[in-house]
């Protein structure tokens, strides 16, 4: 690709959501990626390498994913911004790490152009059936943050926020695209950087000898970081740990500080939440989507408008953590709840757990390879509308 | 900081954690003889050590971490090289040096082993070999020698353990050495050498672990195992790295094998980047 030397590039583009995901984290200030090729993802990577030299960014292709997911929390330490970018298989393969990165609160983003598995898959096809393995694909209690892009305007502004929120909460954060949105071309606009908000990283202000890493310094329940080389001299494990960082192998120090971890999402899930609601005035029947099945979803709920029927949309921008109470009204509120997704219903469980009873939950599963046919999903408005 | 009885401070204290003293290890481990050879090699290497960081991976060997008072990253097991790349990319002023055990940089670890290697990244490599998974109880790993017994080769081990100086050294490392934990001296005078070399540098060093590989082996206490190592090891500098291949209960070839200078990662990606602004 070709981006005229500039480092900053603003103005409207036609790329696709790989390119303006690559975009968004340069915009986002990220300066370190380490990649292994894996289609649909790919065209990420390759943005990036040939646009990092121009801004200062440091790529390396590793010799797998294992490696670029770990090579990226090193980078962390070392002081940059970091996300690793891959799809499935890749996935998979970096699960471990993404327990690492939650346990020794490393700020990073994971990218998962997601395609159709299981295992090899369908590789240039979408899906959106890695929606549960972002959530709990790694061994232990942790909580994450996923966010889900339905465009590729939305890949680049919805990057900028998956590092946002890393940084804020220092956690990793998955970025859940799927092929379709990866390789769909649109026109993305680009703001000057300097009106792009950016949630810098919170250093610690304390000498050497008076920093504890996992010690908060604030009434957040998130500590501040430091880097090598300050004179902090940090130990830093994957091992339970106290505030100083030291393994204690005991039940008493996990409960506190798996307790904190898991509290310092699930206290903030108000602030983190964006859902987009749209018609939900007066509907009895809501369609709840996220990624690309938003869009089909609108189209389907736009027919069944027309014949006079009402019909919601509510649509998961930020899927993990889930938005618990959001869908606690809306069941107290609507007759039905209509969920299509491309997997054989997943993030429909959460809606049922939430819904508890209190109104009907529909599954529109899709084994994935493509998006549903709006068709599909209007015959189950009418169907449910009855 | 606690002083050794007679009131004088044992040198390499101020660089240890002696807040997390007394360690984990067993007795007679050769783990912390190492880590008093390193720690008078940083004396000796002239390093600003408020830029030195040292990574580990899960291992016995990989607690080294946790017992430096550096900036110290005890990671996942095998992959404390890619973590350490990321780090010396991110931060390319830092002395990186991953401190791992056998089991960790060789098995797991392994392809990333070679490709560090291969990258020539800035980075000094120690790897403890004690011929078993250790941590884990006396498993045999790739560099268990060809009859030993571990706890998962009852019978003895049939497959041909690496040889890795001469996978280091055929992989592109700059800087290749192996020295046994009786080798205290040539260790740390490595160690120093090892740490001023601007590309990857390894050290192997055959260690005991009483309680596992000697026991089950009958190789005797670790005392006697020091009298083994001396009356059974061949100082050859320089050697073929070739022919130093590990054979159960044979001389054990040391010494520094390669000492060369090549381009590393930071160094050709700058000179690529220079190349390109210039086009
Ligand atoms: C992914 C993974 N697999 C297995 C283990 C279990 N494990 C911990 S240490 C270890 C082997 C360590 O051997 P080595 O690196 O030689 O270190 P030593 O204990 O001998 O010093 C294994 C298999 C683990 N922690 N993680
Ligand atoms: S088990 Fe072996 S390697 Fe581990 S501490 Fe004991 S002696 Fe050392
Ligand atoms: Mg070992």
């Amino acid at each position: 690709m070709s981006n005229n030397g500039k480092a900053e590039l603003t103005g409207a583009l036609y790329i696709d959501g790989d390119h303006a995901a690559a975009e968004g984290a340069i915009a986002a200030g990220c300066n370190f990626v380490a990649g292994y090729p894996i289609t649909p993802s790919t065209e990420i990577v390759e943005r990036i390498a040939a646009r990092f030299p121009g801004t200062g960014g440091t790529f390396i292709q590793m010799e797998d994913e294992i490696a670029s997911s770990i090579a990226i929390q090193g980078a962390v330490w070392g002081g940059a911004k970091a996300m690793t970018v891959s799809s499935g298989p890749g996935i998979s393969l970096m699960m471990e790490h993404i327990g690492l990165a939650a346990m020794t609160e490393v700020p990073c983003v994971f990218v998962n152009v997601q395609r159709g598995g299981p295992s090899t898959g369908l590789p240039t096809l979408p899906a959106q059936a890695d929606m549960m393995q972002a959530r709990w694909g790694s061994h232990g209690d942790y909580e994450i943050i996923a966010l889900c892009p339905n465009s590729p305007q939305e890949c680049f502004d919805l990057i900028i926020q998956a590092f946002n929120l890393s940084e804020q909460y220092r956690v990793p954060v998955m970025f859940m695209m799927d092929e379709s949105i990866g390789h769909m071309t649109e026109r993305v606009v680009i703001p000057p950087y300097r009106d792009i908000p950016i949630v810098p990283r919170k250093f610690t202000v304390r000498p050497p000898g008076q920093y504890r890493p996992y010690e908060p310094e604030d009434d957040t329940l998130v500590p501040a970081l430091t880097k090598a080389g300050q004179g902090h001299n940090v130990h830093i494990t994957g091992l339970t740990h106290d505030e100083r960082g030291y393994p204690v192998m005991s039940a008493v120090a996990q409960d506190k500080l798996i307790r904190r971890l898991v509290g310092k999402i699930r206290n903030n899930v108000h602030k983190i939440t964006d859902v987009r609601a749209d018609g939900l005035e007066d509907a009895d029947v809501v369609v709840l989507s996220y990624g690309i099945t938003s869009r089909i979803a609108m189209r389907a709920v736009r027919m069944a408008r027309e014949r006079g029927l009402k019909v919601g949309c509510l649509r998961l921008v930020v899927v993990w953590p889930f938005p618990e109470q959001v869908i606690r009204e809306l069941a107290e509120r609507v007759s039905v709840m209509i969920m299509p997704e491309i997997n054989m219903g997943q993030m429909v469980l959460e809606v049922e757990r939430c819904a508890a009873g209190r109104c009907r939950v529909v599954s529109v599963p899709h084994a994935g390879g493509t998006v549903h046919d709006p068709k599909t999903i209007f015959h189950a408005i009418m169907e449910a509308a009855g | 900081m606690t002083t050794t009885s007679g009131g004088l401070q044992n040198p390499v204290e101020q660089y240890l954690r002696m807040d997390r003293i007394p360690h984990i290890w067993c007795p007679g481990c050769g783990i912390g003889t190492t880590v008093n050879c390193f720690a008078r090699a940083l004396d000796d290497s002239g390093l600003n050590l408020q830029n030195l960081a040292i990574v580990s991976g899960i291992g016995c060997t990989g607690r080294v971490a946790g017992y430096l008072d550096f900036d110290s990253f005890h990671t996942t097991h095998g992959r404390a090289l890619p973590f350490a790349t990321g780090l010396k990319l991110a931060n390319p002023e830092l002395k990186v040096v991953v401190y791992s055990g056998d089991g960790d940089l060789i098995a797991i670890g392994g392809n990333h082993f070679i490709h560090a290697a291969r990258r020539n990244l800035d980075v000094t490599v120690i790897c403890v070999n004690n011929f078993n998974y250790a941590m884990t109880g006396g498993q045999v790993a790739p560099t268990t020698p060809q009859n030993a017994v571990g706890t998962t080769a009852p019978l003895g081990v049939v497959e041909r353990p690496f040889n890795l100086p001469f996978l280091a050294d055929s992989c592109g490392a700059v800087y290749v050495a192996r020295w046994t934990a009786f080798h205290v001296r040539q260790l740390s005078k490595s160690m120093a050498e090892a740490l001023r070399k601007d590309g990857f540098s390894f050290i192997e060093v055959i260690a005991p672990c009483p309680t596992l590989y000697e026991r089950r082996n009958r190789l005797g206490t670790s005392l006697e195992r020091m009298e083994w190592y001396r009356d059974n090891s061949v100082i050859k500098n320089g050697a073929d790295t070739r022919e130093c291949d590990i054979v159960f209960q044979d001389k054990i070839v040391c010494g520094k094998f390669v000492d060369r200078e090549r381009e590393n990662l930071i160094e050709a990606t700058r000179a690529k980047q220079e190349a390109a602004r210039n086009r």
